[in-house]
């Protein structure tokens, strides 16, 4: 009499399609998964416990290597946390939101060309990742002229910009967004109505509303299942609550319905892009607070003040007052929160960083119970996970 | 709207709220850790704040109780934010799970024995997570030197 028992098969940390180095422990019955365990950890780097060592301003290039694909998108939850911690978020000058708000939706539209790209080319269409990625050196060489690094940008500063932007940025920027819906379309005319796109992507990794509340999804993950939450419209930071722009959600809950939303997403950002050029007017970039921004070198130079603040201000660094704040944005990939605690001291007393996709991942083994051992390919890529993000 | 939140939770739970902070906007409850669970069940169901944003914990060494356990609170409807902190002794330093309430919270738990050592009573998988099993100590109590047990200090000036 033949038994049948079900296989532990290892989908290590080094895999091409993981996403980064998650390990997956799947129980196989032929080729359908019983069980899935994620196990991460393999990128923890200490960054919680290192900010709690180093001053508030020194923090911020490590808030830059957590979702290393939105980089500035880190930065900016970080910066609007500090500001609410000091109370300063109303003396942010117009010219530095508006800014923020630009490249916020620059890295947006960054991020969601990787997902496109790598959930592409899992599931087969190598094109796309070839196209997308191409869009993607535009922005990055926006990035560079604007804040001197593609990836680790390190732009945003406590109380507004570190540097103005360079000349002729604003009509690099509108080409780009003119060009985008474009290459969506493209990117569309290749997937959505493609057979081959719809079986891997219609039906598979289903979940419901309620579920995701439960298991804490958000962000574009969540709006896919139907739920209409959106933190740039619901609790608004940085002037978002003055620009026109749609929150795009779909009943169905399945891969199919993430991708359709990510898309829109897009649009939606190239809609935000031009109304923030629109309004980009010449004006300060750091808020007048002399004893958290930085001076500019001019006055550095030529007045004590200015000298005595910039040393007070890099070798000591500001002291907000005790207390803690929680502050949330909707990144990239989900609701990005910075939880701080103040005790008086020029560095943070904690700082816990609530990562969107250490919670997304919490919903993998829901998603993939029961279906194909390729479904768990898809959803790992429509879950849209970076793993510096999820170990920090 | 979540000052109302407030004076209901008060109201009802009169004998485990032990202090009441407002500072940015923003408004914490600290909460004995016996009834934690009970808290939770009636903010969720009774109050609407159906979504747990974040569970970590806090290590005030020097202070007693040493611990603070925080639950950042969502209502997604209202789209107000609470925040309920349990004080834990070092002496105990377990609480009762909430994975009941919101599963969301299993892996926030999970990290929060991982870092802090501080277990759930209850939880289905407590065991580490963003460490290996084998790691011995709890890395985010202040008391865990920076660059590890078995190396030496840096010794230059960090800032």
């Amino acid at each position: 009499m033949a038994t049948t028992e079900t296989m532990t098969i290892n989908m290590g940390p080094q895999h091409p399609s993981t996403h980064g180095v998650l390990q997956l422990v799947l129980e196989l019955d032929g080729e359908i998964v019983r069980k899935a365990v994620p196990h991460i950890g393999f990128l923890h780097r200490g960054t919680e416990k290192i900010a709690e060592y180093r001053t508030y301003h020194q923090v911020l290039p490590l808030t830059d290597r957590l979702d290393y694909l939105a980089p500035m998108s880190n930065n900016l939850g970080y910066v609007l946390a500090v500001e609410k911690l000091l109370g300063i978020t109303d003396a942010i000058p117009e010219r530095a939101k508006v800014v923020r708000v630009l490249l916020a939706e620059l890295t947006r539209i960054k991020s969601h060309l990787v997902w496109i790209a790598t959930h592409a080319l899992d599931i087969g269409a190598m094109t796309v990742f070839l196209y997308a990625f191409r869009e993607r050196e535009r922005i990055m060489d926006i990035y560079e002229k604007i804040s001197g690094a593609r990836m680790t940008s390190n732009y945003f500063r406590v109380g507004g910009l570190s540097v103005d932007l360079p000349e002729g940025i604003e009509k690099e920027i509108r080409d780009f967004a003119d060009d985008m819906p474009g290459c969506l379309e493209t990117y569309e005319g290749l997937l959505t109505g493609n057979k081959i796109w719809q079986k891997r992507t219609v039906g598979v990794g289903i979940i419901e509303a309620k579920d995701a509340i439960d298991v804490g999804l958000s962000g574009s993950s969540l709006r896919g299942s139907g739920v209409d939450w959106d933190l740039r419209r619901d609790n608004p930071y940085s002037g978002y609550e003055t620009y026109d722009f749609d929150v795009v959600t779909r009943p169905e809950g399945d891969t199919f319905a993430r991708y359709k939303v990510r898309l829109d997403e897009m649009r939606q950002s190239c809609r935000i892009i031009r109304q923030a050029l629109d309004r980009l007017a010449p004006g300060p970039i750091l808020a007048d607070e002399p004893r958290i921004c930085l001076p500019p070198k001019k006055k550095v130079v030529n007045s004590i003040e200015g000298l005595i603040h910039h040393f007070k201000i890099i070798s000591e660094g500001f002291k907000p007052e005790p207390g803690e704040i929680y502050q949330a944005i909707e990144a990239p990939k989900g609701e990005l929160g910075y939880y701080l605690i103040s005790d008086g001291s020029p560095r943070p007393f904690r700082m816990k960083i609530r990562p969107p996709s250490f919670v997304n991942l919490q919903a993998l083994p829901q998603m993939v119970e029961g279906r194909l051992l390729a479904d768990v390919i898809a959803i790992i890529g429509t879950l849209d996970i970076v793993l510096g993000e999820i170990d920090r | 709207m979540s000052e109302q939140a407030v004076a209901k939770l008060k109201e009802k739970f009169s004998a485990s709220v032990l202090d009441v902070v407002e500072y940015r906007g923003e408004t914490t409850l600290v909460v004995k850790k016996e009834d934690i669970v009970s808290v939770c069940i009636f903010a969720k169901e009774q109050l609407g704040y159906n979504f747990l944003s974040d569970l970590c914990g806090v290590d005030h060494l020097g202070r007693s109780p040493r611990f603070m356990v925080v639950y950042n609170l969502y209502n997604i409807g209202a789209k107000t934010r609470l925040r309920l902190k349990v004080p834990v002794e070092e002496s105990d330093a377990q609480v009762a799970t909430v994975t009941g309430v919101w599963s969301t919270a299993n892996w926030h738990e999970r990290e929060t024995w991982d870092l802090f050592g501080i277990r759930f009573e209850g939880h289905p998988d407590l065991r580490r997570i963003l460490l290996s099993e084998d790691w011995q100590g709890h890395p985010l109590r202040k008391d865990y030197p920076l660059q590890g047990p078995d190396r030496q200090p840096y010794q230059g000036r960090l800032s």
